[in-house]
Formats: structure tokens, sequence, C-alpha cells
């Protein structure tokens, strides 16, 4: 049985009607960053994915013709976080570097143009969780068991004492220097302080409002950022004094934790209420819960919209594209793109019956209670409409990454990238290119 | 695939019957076609039929010096292949007409023996008491023990179809020549080594007798010299001479250079393809060959001693003479043998299929830009013989060549005239004559007999102005221009003219004159060396103008102008690609172009006119040239009126003139059929013509026998068919993997090929299938099991659906998208009368063709793609796009999808960088499927 919306072979509103399978990597595929403009390819305004993976190596395509670029070998163990570092203009110089961290305790850098290898860092204690760029000040972070400092040519600035045999498992930049860590249920807010004496990092403040590991981090804008943690809460603070603003905690079913304990032990393990990923626009807040997709209005402080089983299994990544459209990838093995609608107001029904009644027999009822009475407040109503899905990978998706008018990659632990592109798009710039060449080659070249 | 083999000769009927001629009526006896050869089971194409021999097979003869002319060996060696046919009269007959046997050894006014590097010569003649015709290579072979050095040999072609050795004799003569060349190649390296030797016994004798005439000396203090002393010293002389000589001859033959191993055609020591049979009856025929043999002696011993020789080594009668093999080195030899079987196996069968096989290759080769789509890629890359097909676009290019531009659609005939101009031009009173001559047959003989007689007028012509060697021009044709001046040939004619004049009515077959051999022609090389390199040619030794003369004499001026022509040719193809543009540019720029076909027809007539000035190029197949003939190409309007008139031709599949194809196509398989049946050989299938690939042929025809049942017995293979050509991949599931193989084989023929160069079609697979397997292949038979992981197949099926047509085999049932056009129903007629495989392939090939055209003019048309004008919008593109294929292409609903699909798949291979191997992309539409039950 399954309680997931799906839509038929019919959809005319996805626009990906090209795949192109890139093959290579040997084990699961867990990240796919952007590299702009490489001065490698001739066309400067390609636009070259790097897609990484869990083991040492990792592939740059180019997105266009997914030809394979390079293959970078550097590290023994499965790389765990990568960031790019593009040149700051005050050098002069142009280059592009990438940073990895791996398991085997190592960051190296990379020469994007070359693909070689710059140098490598092996002085960690702990594997590297998670790296930050942060190009302001030319440095950038790496956060283990502790947080260090690096300048672009890996001089270690200054590092913080132990924090945690766990780690930190997210870092973000937030202004005034400062840098918010997420270590286990703690956030910790951290600022660099440049002296001429040399640099040093200070904690300032530790947050602790969060019940369960802080899973995600995001940053909505200069005044504020979210961080989601693994029992489905989501706290929205303010980026400069570290205030909680608003908060949503087990938003979508407090109602069902309250008088439902011991079922939802049963049914419903933390993982379908853990907040994966989160992203934002300037007025909103999509996150990965569970099985599911959110919409949190920041104005609003609360849920607009939300598809409860949009997926088999658990989201892994979520996305907001242009048009109001929302694109999530799970488990499952499928991406599907959502459309937020405004609900058309139909008083005389309890609004959402027809999304929440999947959910099951019980607690269908108090869903829609709990939903008509969040329309009652206010008149608008939202919706996300299914109105594609892509199906390609035979094993978990791992993460996407929008390419805007190119496409969409997406990655997975079935060892493959997939390239989704818009077929009449693609056909048309063929169309442009063949003629191209036809006038290229002119005269005799061709024969017919 | 352009043009079907066996339609050719009813399609010249008809072509024939159009232009009303004022001629007498049939006299009575002449209203039925003559088979003169009649029998159970004849058939009126058949030569064959009046020869002794079944088939054609290859000879080669020598002239041994001991018992005059013999019979070595046939290809195939099969003693029923002659048959009742007298090999050692006929051997007789082909050696005793080469005119090249120059003389060897010492040449007045030398000092030494010199080797002649001979020339083969080429001689075509026919034995009509025998029924045999003939191309014959000469050859000469060195052998140290034979007189002179030399030893004549001659391979032959043997063919009771005259028109067949005629019409092919560039492509026999090129493929001769390498086999030739191959021998010779061995020839003198076993000469060499032979060489060698002898002058190792030579030295070994020399210090023999040295050593002796020491002793006496020694041993004779008496101040004067014995007798015995004297002829030593004689002896001793005459071996030091002895040395010199053969030092000179190893010389002689060790400058020829081996440039020709370089060449890229000719690749001793890389086994050709197909080679696996070949060998096996090559080792065969060395086995037989040694059996004939049996004292032969294996001439490389590892290390040799070497003997003392002699003095008076005479060449002595009662010597055995070396075998072909030890002369020419039994690498060589097999080699050589590789080379005749394939030659025979390529010019086996009717001429017909040679000549439709020819040229349907040449003008795929034209279509470059979309022949890939379907045809086969081994036919595509093989070198085929064009040269013909070349000269006939040569021909055609001349604007005043009207003639040739409207036999086009009989190909055949303009073939003929374009190889054999130059020998009209060369006779005209001649030509004048026969044509008197036979036109009367012409006129009284049955229609069927067109054909030949066209063919006859040609070949009169020819044996017209032929003869010996100075007929050279006669055949030297690609060259027409350059030939005008050996007119002189004409006196030397010793040419009866009793069999021209009292040439039988019945095409082939003449009167048995006196003299039995008729020297058709000759065609020594040397008419095709350049004068300078000729001037030097005497010159034995020097090597160098023969080496250039090897490679570019038969070669070079004709390719010259080849290039020249083909040059010419891709200009004015680029011109007219260019006039298409322009063309588009007219239609669309006036705004009446979105408009209905109707309002168009002021402005495309216009086109029209700016455009039939230019002459056509056979770009289309020509079954196409007959329905736009001129404008087709050019301009798109005009092309789509023709072809949507040759659409909606209600008769096209089951009218009346099907009826006649049908019958056609049996009878022409018959052809086949009873020529392979009346063949003795043991291969199951000997008459296609395209006999280098019969392993592909015959997979043709078991495709296309299972491609007829599949449309017979599915009610639904027009949406499968329609999934396979729009490039969504069908599945074939079943259990049955025989079952299985059978439905991908039948439906193969359908999938257009992405680029590869191999069809995108897995036989059989067992695992689960992933995206990765509808990118790579585009027809897959599944095995279906019913363990666990055949119920995670089905869920990979389900999964992946919308990219995926299921059929099943086991149920009878098709998962796949609604087609509702008007194409596939022609291709795939489910109460169509074809009743072969092979010919129903072709018809396959020949809609599939039409449909490669159409999806060519969509692609290239500049601006169904891109906006006239900057500010055009995207979506008026896009509306005259679709405009186009609706109502100027008349495609229909799903059909517009194939087309779509294919113009995507000539763009991607046009701008494929050829270094990268491109990944293939996977198209696909979100479209719902419906399950079809039978």
């Amino acid at each position: 049985k399954s309680s997931v919306q799906t839509i038929g072979e019919e959809q005319i509103q996805n626009p990906y009607t090209e795949l192109l399978v890139l093959k290579g990597h040997q084990d699961i595929v867990r990240f796919l960053i952007f590299l702009f403009e490489s001065n490698l390819v001739s066309m400067s305004n390609d636009v070259v994915g790097i897609f990484e993976m869990l083991t040492f190596i990792f592939l740059v395509f180019i997105f266009q013709t997914g030809e394979k670029l390079f293959e970078l070998h550097g590290h023994t163990h499965k790389i765990t976080a990568i960031a790019p570092f593009f040149s700051s203009g005050a050098s002069g110089e142009n280059d592009q570097l990438i940073l990895t961290a791996s398991a085997d305790r190592t960051v190296i850098i990379w020469d994007c143009s070359s693909g070689k290898q710059i140098q490598k860092v092996s002085c960690f204690h702990s594997t590297v969780k998670c790296l930050t760029v942060l190009q302001r000040l030319d440095v950038w972070l790496s956060g283990g068991s502790d947080l260090c400092v690096w300048n672009r040519k890996l001089d270690l600035l200054c590092k913080t004492s132990h924090l945690t045999d766990a780690g930190i498992s997210a870092l973000l930049e937030l202004p005034k220097n400062c840098v918010a860590a997420a270590v286990g249920k703690e956030l910790i807010i951290f600022r660099l302080i440049d002296r001429p004496e040399g640099w040093n990092v200070v904690e300032v403040k530790r947050l602790d409002d969060h019940q369960d590991n802080i899973l995600s981090l995001v940053s909505v804008n200069d005044l504020t950022f979210v961080t989601g943690s693994h029992v489905g809460e989501l706290i929205v603070w303010d980026a400069l004094d570290w205030t909680k603003q608003a908060s949503e905690c087990n938003f979508w079913d407090s109602s069902l934790h309250n008088d439902a304990q011991p079922e939802i032990k049963l049914s419903q393990s933390p993982n379908e209420t853990s907040v994966q990923h989160l992203t934002s626009d300037e007025e909103c807040v999509f996150a990965a819960v569970g099985k599911g997709n959110n919409v949190y209005n920041l104005q609003m402080k609360r849920v607009i919209a939300c598809q409860k089983t949009a997926h088999d299994s658990s989201v892994l990544h979520i996305a907001k594209l242009p048009n109001r459209q929302l694109t999530s990838c799970s488990e499952d093995g499928s991406v599907r793109i959502w459309e937020l609608r405004e609900k058309q107001q139909l008083p005389a029904e309890p609004v959402p019956t027809g999304f929440f009644s999947m959910w099951g027999f019980g607690r269908a009822n108090k869903q829609a209670n709990q939903a008509a009475k969040k329309t009652q407040e206010n008149t608008t109503m939202y919706f996300l409409e299914l109105v594609g899905d892509l199906i390609g990978h035979s094993s978990a998706v791992q993460m996407f990454l929008y390419f805007g008018d190119l496409g969409l990659a997406t990655c997975s632990a079935d060892h493959l990238i997939i390239l989704w592109k818009d077929g009449e798009r693609e056909s048309r710039l063929r169309s442009v290119t063949l003629f191209q060449k036809l006038a290229q080659n002119g005269g005799s070249q061709i024969k017919f | 695939m352009i043009s079907a083999p066996d339609v050719v000769a009813f399609t010249r009927e008809e072509e024939r019957e159009e232009p009303p001629r004022a001629e007498p009526p049939l006299p009575e006896e002449y209203s039925v076609p003559l088979l003169p050869f009649g029998g159970p089971g004849a058939n009126p194409w058949s030569k064959v039929a009046g020869s002794k021999f079944s088939r054609d097979f290859i000879l080669i003869s020598e002239f041994s010096e001991q018992v005059g002319p013999q019979p070595l060996l046939t290809i195939p060696n099969d003693a029923k292949v002659p048959g009742a046919f007298d090999l050692n009269y006929f051997s007789l007959r082909i050696m005793s007409v080469d005119y090249q046997a120059s003389f060897v050894g010492h040449p007045p006014g030398c000092a030494y023996p010199k080797l002649n590097f001979v020339e083969d010569s080429k001689v075509v003649l026919g034995d009509s008491k025998e029924g045999a015709f003939a191309y014959v290579h000469h050859l000469t072979l060195y052998d140290l023990e034979a007189r002179g050095f030399v030893r004549p040999f001659c391979m032959a072609y043997i063919s009771a179809d005259e028109h067949k050795i005629m019409q092919q004799f560039q492509e026999l003569s090129a493929e001769f020549s390498k086999a030739s060349e191959c021998l010779k190649t061995g020839n003198r390296k076993a000469f060499a080594s032979e060489l060698e030797k002898k002058l190792k016994d030579l030295d070994y004798t020399r210090t023999v007798l040295h050593n002796e005439t020491e002793i006496q000396k020694k041993s004779n203090d008496k101040g004067y010299y014995t007798t015995q002393a004297i002829e030593k010293a004689n002896e001793l002389a005459s071996v030091e001479k002895s040395i010199i000589e053969h030092q000179d001859l190893l010389k002689q033959i060790r400058s020829y250079p081996y440039r020709k191993l370089k060449d890229p055609d000719f690749h001793p020591y890389e086994p050709e393809c197909g080679l696996d049979q070949a060998n096996v009856s090559c080792e065969q025929d060395l086995a037989t060959s040694e059996l004939a043999e049996p004292d032969e002696t294996h001439p490389y011993v590892p290390s040799y001693t070497p003997k003392l020789i002699k003095a008076k080594s005479a060449k002595c009668f009662d010597k055995k003479l070396k075998t072909l093999e030890e002369l020419c080195d039994v690498y060589f030899f097999t080699q050589t043998l590789d080379q005749l079987h394939q030659i025979e196996r390529t010019f086996r069968g009717d001429v017909c299929y040679l000549l439709t096989n020819q040229i349907s290759r040449a003008l795929l080769k034209q279509q470059s830009v979309t022949n890939f789509l379907f045809e086969d890629a081994s036919l595509l890359d093989e070198k085929a013989p064009e040269k013909q097909y070349r000269g006939c676009q040569r021909l055609s290019q001349d604007p005043g060549n009207r003639k040739c531009l409207e036999e086009l659609p009989t190909p055949k005939v303009v073939i003929s005239l374009g190889s054999y101009k130059s020998s009209v031009e060369c006779v005209p009173i001649k030509m004048e004559q026969e044509i008197e001559d036979s036109q009367d047959p012409v006129m009284a003989e049955s229609i069927t007999f067109e054909q030949q007689d066209n063919l006859d007028y040609l070949d009169a012509d020819i044996k017209g102005s032929i003869s010996s060697g100075e007929s050279i021009e006669v055949l030297g044709t690609e060259k027409s221009a350059s030939v005008l001046t050996k007119s002189e040939s004409q006196a030397s004619l010793p040419i009866s003219p009793s069999p021209q004049v009292g040439r039988s009515k019945v095409g082939s077959r003449r009167t048995v004159s006196e003299d039995s051999i008729e020297v058709l022609s000759t065609c020594p090389s040397e008419s095709l060396i350049p004068e300078d390199f000729k001037a030097s040619y005497p010159s034995a030794i020097n090597e160098e103008p023969y080496a250039d003369d090897e490679e570019g004499g038969l070669h070079f001026s004709p390719k010259l102008s080849l290039d020249n022509a083909d040059e010419q040719e891709d200009g004015s193809k680029q011109e007219n690609l260019l006039q298409v543009d322009s063309a588009c540019c007219i239609g669309k720029e006036s705004p009446g172009f979105l408009e209905p076909l109707a309002e168009l027809g002021a402005k495309a007539c216009e086109d029209e006119d700016g455009v039939v000035s230019i002459p056509p190029q056979p770009l289309r197949p020509p079954e196409q040239g007959l329905h736009g003939p001129f404008a087709g190409y050019h301009c798109p309007d005009s092309a789509s009126a023709g072809l949507l008139s040759y659409e909606l031709d209600p008769r096209y599949l089951a009218g009346s003139r099907d009826l006649s194809k049908t019958s056609l196509d049996e009878c022409s398989d018959t052809t086949s059929y009873i020529s392979s049946a009346a063949s003795t050989c043991s291969e199951p299938a000997p008459s296609p013509a395209h006999a280098a690939l019969p392993a592909s042929e015959r997979h043709k025809k078991k495709a296309g026998q299972n491609a007829l049942r599949f449309i017979r017995q599915y009610p639904f293979a027009h949406p499968a068919i329609y999934s396979l050509l729009s490039g969504r991949t069908l599945i074939v599931l079943g259990e049955d993997e025989a079952i299985v193989k059978k439905l991908v084989t039948a439906l193969s023929i359908f999938v257009p090929n992405c680029g590869g160069c191999a069809k995108p079609v897995k036989h059989w697979v067992t695992s689960p299938l992933h995206i990765v397997d509808f990118q790579k292949w585009k027809l897959i038979g599944l095995q279906r099991t019913v363990s666990p992981a055949g119920a995670n197949m089905v869920h990979a099926l389900g999964r992946y659906s919308r990219y995926i047509s299921v059929l099943d085999a086991d149920s009878k049932t098709l998962r796949g998208p609604l087609y509702r056009g008007a194409l596939v129903p022609r291709l795939a007629d489910h109460r169509t009368q074809i009743k072969r495989g092979s010919t129903y392939y072709l018809h396959v090939q020949s809609v599939l063709a039409q449909l490669c055209s159409k999806a060519f003019l969509f692609t290239f048309c500049h601006h169904l793609h891109l906006p006239i004008s900057e500010r055009e919008s995207e979506e008026s593109v896009a509306s005259r796009r679709m405009n186009f294929l609706k109502l100027h292409l008349g495609l229909a609903n799903e059909d517009v999808k194939i087309v779509q699909y294919l113009a995507e798949l000539l763009k991607l291979q046009y701008i494929q960088e050829p270094e990268q191997g491109g990944n293939p992309l996977l198209r696909f539409d979100y479209v719902p499927s419906f399950l079809y039950k039978i």
C-alpha cells in the first residue's frame, strides 16, 4: 500500500525530457557542487559540476556534455566534506580551488584548472566533518572535534580547544565574523578576531534550545538563520544577537505526540520527523522532514503548506526552484517536483483533507482538524502539488543540483549521476550548433 | 535498400513503356519471350543454362614449358563446379591470348640476364562454343629453373554471363590485381631466397674447385697445364661468371621496392575478414594440391648446406618444375587463395544483383548524413566499387546531357553508358552499324530482354573496337577524355564481323563462329601509364617507374579526375544546400509561409524556377526521384508535395502494382533459388550478390521473415514498431530464449542506429535493467524468471515504465504508448502481399529511406529551427516547425515524433566531434501507456 501521492505518466509541466547518465564513480555519490566558469573549458560560460563520491576519488564533469574532465585521486578514505574556494580578487590570481576533507583525517586542496593536488594537510586529530570558506576573510574553517581556521596557503591561523568527541557536524557563516557550529544538540557561536598579532577564535555563546542533534543549519538572510534537529524542531534565530525568534517544535504532528504516544513509537521512527535538510528563500524556509516536505513562512511564523509523505522514504535533499517550485529527492530513488499553489478557498469543506487523509485512518481527522483550524486563522492557504517526478536512479538519491535552465543533476547511491535536461531546449541548442557547424564547414568538407 | 535488386527488371520495363514509340507491331513469333533453354525450373535470366558449368568459378592455369597450358586449380575447388566444362581446353585458350609475354633472358646487347618486371595483362575473352566468358589475368612468376626464369600463369574468372564480365571488368581487374600482387610478392621472396641458396652453392663449388686447382698446381711441377687443369680452370671461370650473374639477378629482384606492402589495401600479413571459412577451404585446397603433386618438397630448410654444382646444370626436361605453391611461398599462396575465394564470393550470383548492390552502395555513400540510421555499418565502411557510379554521375552532372538525366531511374543503362562512353566515341562507324544491327532485336524481342539488349549495344560497341594490345582505350574508360588518339587501333582489328551481324536475337547468345574464341577486350595497364612514365619504362631494372605505376597506374589518373568530380560534386552540393537555405528564406520571409499550402503555390513556383537550373543531384533514392525528380530536394514545398502524392497513392501497397511486384519478388527469388539449387555448391545461400557479407544477407532474410511473421501475428505490431522508431526502448519479455531472440531479430530491422557502429540491440539479458541500459539499448530481449530476482526485475520494469514499452512474448501483450500515425501501417501492413523475407526487408528499407529523407529535410531546414529575424518569438518558430511536419511532410499524430527523434539523431551525429565518443542521450516523453492484448 502506498500512501504517497503519485502522478501518472502524463506530466505536462515536467520539462525534463532528456537525460544523460554519467558513469565513472565506483561508490555512492554524495555531493554535487558548482564550479563556475572553469577556465579550462574553451567556452567560458560552461558550468562545471563537481561530483564527489563516498570514497577517495572524485570526478569533475562538464554539465553540458557530460564530459569527464578530471579524476582526482588522493584520499584513502571516504570524503566527508567538500567546498569550493574561489579566488579572491585581491591576490590577482584567478585560480579556483576545491577543498576536500576525508575520513583519513586529511584535507586536500586541489586546483580546478589543472586537476592537480596542490597541498595536503594531515595534522588533524579527528575526521573533518565540515568545511566552510569565508570568502570575505579569505580563510577557511574545518570542523571536526575542534574548529580550525586556515588561510589560503594552508597555514593554521588558530584553533579552538577540543570541543567534543562527536565533533562539529555543521558550520554556518554569520555576520560580524561569527560562525555558528552545530555540536550535537548545542549550537555554538564563535567569533573570529583578526588582530595584528594573529588570528584568534573565541566562543561567544552556546545555545541549547534543541532537544536532539542538530542536523541542518541554513542561513536565510543576513539577519536570520534556521536550524533543524533530529526530532523535528525548527528554530529561527536572529543572526545578530543569536536569540530565538520563533520555533516550531514537532510542528506537524505535535498533536500526535501528545495523545498517541505509544502508537507513534511503534509506527514512527525518529527518522520520520527529523529535519534532514533545510533550504530557504527570502520569505519561506523549506524543510525536508522525514518523508515529507514542509514550507514554513517566516512572516507568518507557521507552516503554510506541507506534504507529509512526499516520498516513499526519507527526503534527503530539498531545493527551491524558480516559479514557486520545489524539488525534493529521497532515499526511494526518485526526485519529485512540486509546485506551491494557493488553495482556492472552499469554505464548506475542511480544507486539506484531500492530502491528509492519506496519512492514515485515525490520524486523518486530527490532522484535518488542525489544518482546518489553521485555515480559519489565515485566509490564504497553500498546498504543494506534484507536477512531475524524475525516475532513473535505482537507489537513494543523495543530492541534486539545480543548474538553472541547463537542467538538474542528481547523484545517487547507485554510483550514477544523471543529468536531466529540457529536451526541447537541448534540441534547439543542437540545431543552433548544427547550423553553426554547417556554416563553418562552408564548402567542400561536408559530403552529402 | 535503395533499389530492390529483384525489382529492377520490372521497373525498367515500366520505364520503357512510358514513352510511346512508333514501332511496328511485334511479329507473331516474338510475342512470347523465347526461353531457348527453357525446361522445368529454367528462368529467362539464367544464362547458366547454356553452359557446361553450373556457376562462376576462378581457374588458375599455367603455361608449362614441359606440357603446355594446363589447369592448376579452380576456386571453388570442387570438381562439380566446372562439371563437364573442359578445363584443359579452356586453359589452352586463355593461355594463348597473352600478348604480353615478353622476352626475358639475355636481351641482345646485354651481358647478363635481365629480369623483366612484366606487367600483368588483362583480357576479356569469350568462348561461345563452351558458353563461357572469362576475365583473364596473366601474370608471370620467376623461377630460377625455368626457361628464361619466368613461368607464365593466368587467373581467370569464368562465367557464363558475358555481361557480368564486361560490366564488372574494373572491379574484377582491381581485385585480381591485388591477388596477383600478393602472388608476385611471395614469388619475389621465394625467388630471392632461391637465388641466395644458389649463390651459396656456387660459392661452395668455387671453393672446392679452387682447392682442387691448387692441389693440382702443387702436385703438378712440370710447368705446363694438363687438360684436366685447363678444364678445371674453365669450370672455375664459368662458376665465377655464374656467380656474378646470379648476384646480379639477386640485386635486381631485391631492388624491387616493397612499397606495395605499405599500401593500405594490401595487408598480406593480416588475414582479411571472413577468413575463417576461407581458411578452411584454402587448407582443403592446399591439401588437394599437395595430393596432386605428391613429391613436392618443402623448399625451406632452416640451415642450408651448400651443395656442389655440376658445371653443366642443364635445364633438363625430365626435371620436376616447382609448383605454384613452392614458387610463391606458402603463406602468400594461401593469402592469394583467400583473396580469390573472396573474389569468387563477391562476384557470384546474377550480375543484376551485383549492379544494384553497387549502385545502392554508391548512393548510400552519398547520403552520408542520414545513412547511418538504418544501414548496415559494415556495408558503409566497405570500400564499395563505385567508380562506375562516379562515371555515371560525372555524366549526369553535365548539364547538357539530358539523356542521361532522363535515364537516371534506370541506373544500369546510365552506368554502362558512362563507363563505356569512350568506346562509343572511338568507333562511331561501328556503333552506328551496331545500332542498326541490334535495333531489330530490341524492337522485336519481348520487353523482358530489353535490358540485356541495351547492354548488348554497349558490348557490341566494345567488341567492335577491341582486340589486340593496342586497343587500350576501350576499357581504360576512366580516362575517357584523354584517350581519343589511338584510332589506328581500328586498323588492326582482327575481328570477324560475323559474330555481331549474326548475333542471335536472344539476349546474350551468339552463333558459334569459326574461331570460337573472341577476344572481347584487353586492358593492358600500360594504357593507363602516364606518358613520361612509359618513356622510362623499358629499363627493366629501374624499379621506380614500375612502382609508381603499380601504385598509380591503374588508379592514378582516374583518381585524379574522380577527385575533381568529387570536389565539384561537393561544391555543387554545398551550393544546393545553401540554396535550400535561401529557398527557405524566400519561402518564409513571406508571411504566406505559415499559411496553408495552397496559398504558397506561386511562391513555390518561383522557388522552383530558381532552382531547376541547377542540375539535380542523385541524393535521394531513385524511387523518390521518380516522384519529385527535380525539385524534390531543393524546395521543401514541392518535395513535400511529391512525397505527399507518393504517400497518398492508395495503390502503393495493396494495389495492382503491388501484386505484380510480389509476383516479381517471388520470381526473382526463385531465380536465385534455382541457381542455387542448380549449383552443387555446399553453400546454403549462394545467390546473394553482395556476398562479401553472406552472413548479414542471411540475417536480413531471416529478420525480414521473422518481421513478417510478427506483423501478421501480433495486432499491436504498430505501436511496438512505433516505439522503436521513436527511440523508446522496447523490451521483449519472455521465458524462452529462442522465441525472444527471434522476436528481437525480427524487430531489429526497425531500430534506428544511434551513430555507434552497432545497432543498439541487445538480444538476451537476464539481469535486472537499469537506466543505463535504456540509454544504450533500444531493443532488449529480457528473460522472465519466476525467482525473487524475477520479481525484482518486474519491479524495475514497472519503475522505469515511462522509458520503455514492454512486449510480453508469453502472454502476448504490449504495454506502450498509443500510435495513431499513418507511417507504420505502411511499413508493416499485416495484409501485405509480400511473402519473402528478403523482399520484405527491402520494402522496410525503402520506406525507412523515405523516412530518413524526411528527417533530413526537417533537420537541415534552417528556419524550422532558428528564428528568421531577431525578434521572432520561439513560439512562432515552433509553430512553423509543426506546420512543416504536419502539412509539408504529411505526418500525422505520432509520426511527428518519429521524424523528430530521427532528426535528433541526425543532429547528434552531425555535430558530434569525431574524437569524442559521445554519450548516448535518453530522450523520452511523458505519455501514457496502454496495454494491448491480442
